[in-house]
């Protein structure tokens, strides 16, 4: 299989890379995918939580060099928006930019995923008038 | 002598043709193209004098007592077809099962399904984990009704080598044919029908350094006097058993190949093996949680296969891919996104099927490229593992499986 020029960069260069301590605040965590189906994605979101922009995140991926990319430019993406804004990214826009053939679009959706179930950890556990510090339950 | 890339390290996929074989093979395309089959002329007998030295080479060196038990085919999926199929019709009224194994080939696979479809019962028989089948198993799934056991000689992704002798033993003892796939194992170790008992066997030649586009079906003559159906009609060539011009050329450059694998066997077999095992340590030493699949010593000479934990298979060869071609069972690496069946079969974790990484040398392997490629696989899994949550995860004690995973 060929990978398109912007997959091989994401893999060869994948943008933040790394982790958050979950209960640093503002931050989400979404963990999807599962190892026996051959992708996991965990993606970290650090909200501010004055403004409600994304200031920054992370992730890591066991997958594909698709999943990897896919991951990896969702992270970019995620950067600087709102949190509102942030729920609109949608796997068809990743399948555009990355030029992901058919056999790889369940990477994308993975991604998507990924995203939602970050932006949830983060309201649940930060938007809450509730939201303890220790409340690690996702 | 500077490293030259990208380096070649699939050689279970294919393998280069042998220039000495690719000598022979020459004159046959041009100046002596007569076909096997004519009689009557001297192009005709120049064609037919060549294609049954060939006969006769690829015959010794598979211990058949006789080169007319040789039929050429077009290939190694040919011959299990011809094989399959073939004893099917042809013994159909004796009985209608099959004993095949859960590690065979695809061709093997999709034959015996097809068969299936078509009325024939077929029992796969399950392996071990170090790949080798279970002699009483093969026994407990026999019936009075079996025709056929077919037993793939050595694994084309963990490389391990059936006890082949033992299962033509007991299918002697039983009287039931047995086929065995031999297309990674033909020209790289011993295989002798006679001492192994076998009755059919699947031989290709571009896996032993000829040409691709031809191959045989090994048919027992004697003791007993095998029969199988055609495939195809037509000429009736190949003593009726497959209609078709024979690929002179080919099947030239097939005799040589065998020729040529007979005589460096020994020699060449030590060599790779040498180099496998230095390859195998040069990774096993610097990376922790990789595990070798298949059987430690009853495996080809040339074949390595190492599933690393916590990356996927493809990601490894992305990384690879522009100096090194491997092989992976990882399902993103096939069309159908299930990963190998073959590791799976051994009992192994998905996850660690999804994470296979399939090495084969061969004749023209060097210790230089071994080197490389070792040092390599360890930065690029390093690299990953840096950027895998599971390994994360697991450094920090957490134990996978008893996570519950949101799979899509």
């Amino acid at each position: 299989m060929a990978y398109s020029d912007k997959v091989i960069d994401h893999y060869n260069n994948p943008r933040n890379v790394g982790s958050f301590t979950k209960d640093i605040e503002g931050v989400g965590t979404g963990l999807v995918g599962a190892p026996e189906c051959g992708d996991v994605m965990k993606l970290q979101i650090k909200v501010n939580l004055e403004t409600g922009v994304i200031e920054d995140a992370k992730f890591k991926t066991f997958g594909c060099g698709s999943a990897i990319a896919s991951s990896s430019l969702a992270t970019e993406w995620l950067k600087g928006r709102t949190v509102e804004d942030a729920g609109k990214i949608k796997n068809t826009d990743i399948v555009n930019e990355l030029k992901l053939p058919p056999v790889k679009i369940h990477c994308s959706v993975l991604a998507e995923d990924a995203i939602k179930a970050a932006l949830q950890d983060y309201k649940e556990k930060w938007t809450k008038a509730e939201a303890q510090v220790d409340d690690r339950s996702s | 002598m500077a490293l030259k890339l990208p380096i070649f390290m699939d050689s279970q996929s294919t393998t280069p043709v042998d220039p000495r074989v690719l000598d022979v093979m020459l004159p046959y395309f041009t100046e002596k193209f007569g076909h096997s089959s004519s009689r009557n002329h001297p192009f005709g007998w120049e064609a037919e004098a060549a294609v049954d030295k060939a006969r006769e080479q690829v015959a010794k060196l598979i211990g058949a007592r006789d080169p007319k038990e040789l039929v050429f085919t077009s290939g190694g999926t040919e011959a299990i077809n011809l094989a399959l199929k073939g004893v099917a019709e042809m013994y159909r009224e004796k009985g209608n099962h099959i004993v095949a194994t859960t590690i065979d080939q695809r061709a093997t696979m999709d034959v015996c399904k097809r068969l299936e479809r078509q009325g024939y019962e077929v029992t796969y028989v399950s392996v071990g984990r170090d790949g080798l089948i279970d002699l009483d198993e093969i026994r407990e799934a026999l019936t009075p009704k079996t025709i056929l056991i077919t037993v793939m000689f050595a694994n084309n992704e963990i490389g391990t080598i059936q006890s082949m002798a033992d299962i033509g033993k007991l299918a002697k003892e039983k009287g039931i044919l047995l086929h065995s796939d031999a297309t990674q194992a033909v020209g790289k170790i011993p295989v002798d029908v006679e001492a192994m008992g076998i009755d059919l066997l699947s031989a290709t030649a571009h896996l032993m350094y000829g040409p691709k586009g031809v191959g045989c079906l090994y048919v027992r003559r004697k003791n007993p006097r095998v029969r199988i159906a055609p495939m195809m009609d037509g000429g009736g060539h190949e003593r009726g058993m497959r209609s078709g011009t024979v690929p002179v050329p080919l099947a030239v450059g097939f005799g040589k190949a065998a020729e040529i694998c007979r005589e460096v066997m020994g020699e060449e077999s030590k060599r790779l093996a040498t180099l496998r095992n230095q390859l195998q340590e040069l990774i096993l030493s610097k990376v922790d949680e990789a595990y070798l699949n298949g059987h430690p010593e009853k495996r080809l000479p040339h074949n390595l296969n190492i599933s690393f934990a916590y990356v996927e298979g493809e990601s490894v060869l992305m990384g690879l891919n522009k100096e090194v071609a491997l092989s992976s069972g990882s399902a993103c690496t096939s069309a159908t996104l299930e990963p190998s069946y073959v590791i799976s079969a051994l009992g192994v974790d998905s996850e660690l099927a999804h994470s296979s990484i399939r090495f084969g040398l061969h004749r023209f392997s060097t210790e230089e490229e071994v080197d490389f490629v070792g040092k390599r696989t360890v930065e690029v899994v390093h690299r990953l593992r840096e950027m895998s949550p599971l390994y994360e995860m697991a450094k920090e004690g957490v134990d996978l499986k008893s996570l519950q995973w949101k799979a899509e």
